[in-house]
């Protein structure tokens, strides 16, 4: 049916073809890793851990802020803001249970990495990559579908939990949101996506670039780890190495260098970075996230920050996560497609 | 368009690293025949294929497909060209026809004719009956035949096949090589075949080439290749006389031109430089003995492979081109 006949009519119908071809190509694999995902045991591990977390979280944040409001009643001393409370059903936990903004922080990586962390790897064991490249479709396709497919399993999970966590809290506490709480919100939620899809192309990468699914796996999770928990100490101890806190003469000096080495290389990390723009958006007291000298507080008022200025604030954390993520992205693309795809 | 040569490489070169996997290969296939690529693992052979498909470009030289170039006009290529690799892939927890049904969405045919189309192909290549089981626990003969219902999708004027034979018992075999006929005979297909179990290859190809190292060291018909070796002066000959005593060997060891006498049971193989039948037969007949079978060998590709092979491994350096492979073996690994 693909015959080249001769003619003028060719090169028409030719790109006509091609234009097609990527379309349908894209579409195909697109449902195709959709439906694998969305049938594959994993997913329904990941899917219960994020909807017990979901519910985790919301408890916690109602007893959080249940027994916040009464200590206020019983104890003239213990203040309790009453403003943006909708917001404190993310931020707030209780007990032992940590606030939904810090599960997803924590536990939203792994969302990504178990979606992405054997999607080249596998289908090249598997020799069915071998079949798909021989297809007529651009190479491409087969890696743009692979990532847009997790990236909106991720979007409709992160969206849908975050909006249940806030439906569940009006529901059981009766707090009321406004609609810059909403926005807030969203926007909160929109950044979690972006930082997710950040983990998905870090696995992404390593699928591409390791032979087993577990090296891939296991590299993602040490990275995961390494961003989570070491980098802050890494940060602290280079930042210590080059600006020496250990006198008095020498704070006098190095203190505000130190404080600002130790933040910048902290906000190399994703995780850093995503918490700090979550902490920005969720909680509108906070006005700065860098060091603040005495004499720029002077004459400051204690208010919120208006929606405005919270998002002047996470701007460039918005811009650094993106282009992490795209970092990330490019070279598995670049990677993939000058790769040779062999049987094995 | 009408070019009688579908397939065409011209100097086509692929080094890795210090190992040349493909030097400069000239090859044309006619359009509707079966071409059998023989030869060793590590010969180059799916380096070639993989050149054809524009899954990897060559160092030097080009390949044509239908006039359109492997490297650059490779979407072109694919859509005319059907590719099944050895130890072909399914996904294993979608079925047969789950799996066609994929391929055929990403060769945009449209959703009507997709399965109609998948049903008759199903029906070709007899997998009907498991179409609906998943992929999974098929055997590898059903694998590799739901393999060529993926590659006919498409409905390519060339399909490639790589070690297509590899791991099927005798039955599946022989069903697989008649399926591969029939394409070429009742649809006209070109295939392209890469094996290095030639008695397989040898039923079902028009014309063989012969690869090691890298290099054609022989191509054409099977018949042509048996003369061509015939002409270069290597005649194996099994003859099985009564009785088999040592004056017949005797007799054997004066004839001219004998390079090697082996005795396998009752019987002797020689090897020659010279046709020996009508002086031995002679000899025979006039000594009383009793000719019990005499088969002059050369005529099966067995043989011309092992003429071939031995002649090129004789002028490589040899030990050279072993560990070069070896490197090349891991070096793929590794990766």
């Amino acid at each position: 049916m693909q015959k080249t006949a001769a003619g003028s009519t060719v090169s028409a119908a030719e790109e006509d073809k091609r234009r097609n071809i990527r379309y349908h190509s894209l579409t195909a694999l697109y449902r195709k890793e959709m439906a694998d995902h969305v049938t594959s045991k994993r997913f329904i591990i990941i899917l219960l851990l994020v909807i017990a977390m979901t519910i985790a979280s919301v408890y916690g944040a109602v007893t959080g802020i249940t027994s916040a409001v009464k200590n206020a009643a019983i104890d003239p001393k213990a203040s309790f803001d009453a403003s943006y409370m909708f917001l404190k059903l993310y931020t707030t936990g209780g007990g032992s249970i940590p606030s939904y903004m810090s599960l997803i922080a924590l536990i939203g990586p792994f969302i990504g990495l178990i979606l992405g962390f054997d999607s080249i790897n596998a289908e090249k064991n598997s020799g069915t990559l071998n079949r798909l490249v021989s297809q007529p479709i651009y190479r491409d396709s087969i890696i743009i579908g692979k990532f847009l497919a997790s990236m909106t399993l991720i979007a409709v999970m992160v969206l849908s939990t975050g909006i249940a966590v806030g439906c569940a809290g009006f529901l059981t506490s009766g707090i009321k949101p406004t609609g810059e709480e909403i926005v807030r919100v969203l926007i909160f939620l929109i950044y979690t996506v972006i930082y997710i899809c950040f983990w998905l192309a870090m696995a992404l990468l390593f699928s591409v670039f390791t032979r087993h699914a577990a090296t891939s796996a296991l590299a993602s999770i040490a990275l995961w780890l390494f961003f989570a928990i070491f980098m802050s100490l890494l940060a602290g101890i280079l930042a210590n190495a080059a600006y020496p806190v250990n006198t008095e003469y020498e704070q006098a000096f190095n203190s505000l260098n130190n404080y600002n080495l130790n933040l910048n290389l902290n906000r190399i990390s994703p995780y850093y970075l995503y918490s700090e723009a979550a902490s920005v958006l969720m909680n509108p007291a906070t006005r700065a996230i860098n060091a603040v000298s005495y004499t720029q507080l002077v004459g400051a008022l204690s208010s919120y920050l208006s929606l405005g200025q919270s998002l002047l604030l996470v701007w460039p954390h918005l811009v650094g996560l993106l282009a992490l993520t795209f970092a990330a992205f490019t070279i598995s693309y670049v990677g993939f497609m000058r790769q040779e795809i062999r049987g094995n | 368009m009408t070019d009688t040569m579908i397939i065409r490489t011209e100097d086509l070169t692929k080094v890795y690293g210090t190992k040349t996997a493909v030097n400069h290969l000239s090859l044309e296939i006619r359009r509707g025949e079966i071409f059998g690529l023989l030869g060793p693992n590590g010969a180059g052979k799916t380096t070639t294929i993989l050149m054809f498909l524009g899954l990897t470009e060559p160092t030097q030289g080009r390949a044509l497909i239908d006039g359109y170039d492997c490297t650059r006009q490779s979407m072109q290529v694919k859509r005319i060209t059907g590719y099944l690799p050895d130890n072909v892939g399914f996904y294993s927890d979608m079925t047969g026809r789950e799996n066609l049904r994929f391929t055929a969405r990403l060769n945009g045919i449209p959703e009507k004719e997709i399965d109609p189309l998948i049903d008759s192909l199903l029906e070709k290549v007899g997998m009907t009956y498991a179409a609906d089981q998943k992929t999974g626990t098929y055997s590898k003969g059903m694998r590799q035949r739901l393999g060529i219902a993926d590659v006919l999708i498409k409905d390519p004027e060339v399909i490639i096949m790589d070690e297509p034979t590899l791991g099927l018992d005798p039955e599946g075999m022989r069903d697989f090589l008649n399926l591969i006929k029939k394409l070429s005979t009742e649809d006209g297909k070109t295939i392209l075949v890469s094996s290095h179990q030639l008695y397989q290859i040898q039923q079902i190809c028009d014309r063989v080439g012969i690869f090691v190292d890298g290099s054609l060291i022989a191509c054409g018909g099977i018949s042509e290749l048996g003369s061509q070796i015939a002409a270069r002066g290597h005649y194996t000959l099994e003859i099985e006389a009564e009785p088999c005593d040592d004056r017949f060997l005797g007799y054997l060891g004066k004839l001219e031109g004998i390079n090697g006498i082996t005795k396998e049971g009752n019987t002797f193989v020689i090897s020659s430089s010279e046709d020996l039948r009508s002086d031995i037969t002679r000899f025979l007949g006039t000594h009383d003995y009793k000719l019990m079978h005499m088969h002059q060998k050369g005529g099966d590709l067995d043989e011309i492979y092992r003429v071939y092979f031995e002649e090129a491994e004789k002028e490589g350096d040899e030990g050279d081109a072993k560990d070069g492979s070896r490197k090349y073996r891991f070096g793929r690994r590794g990766r």
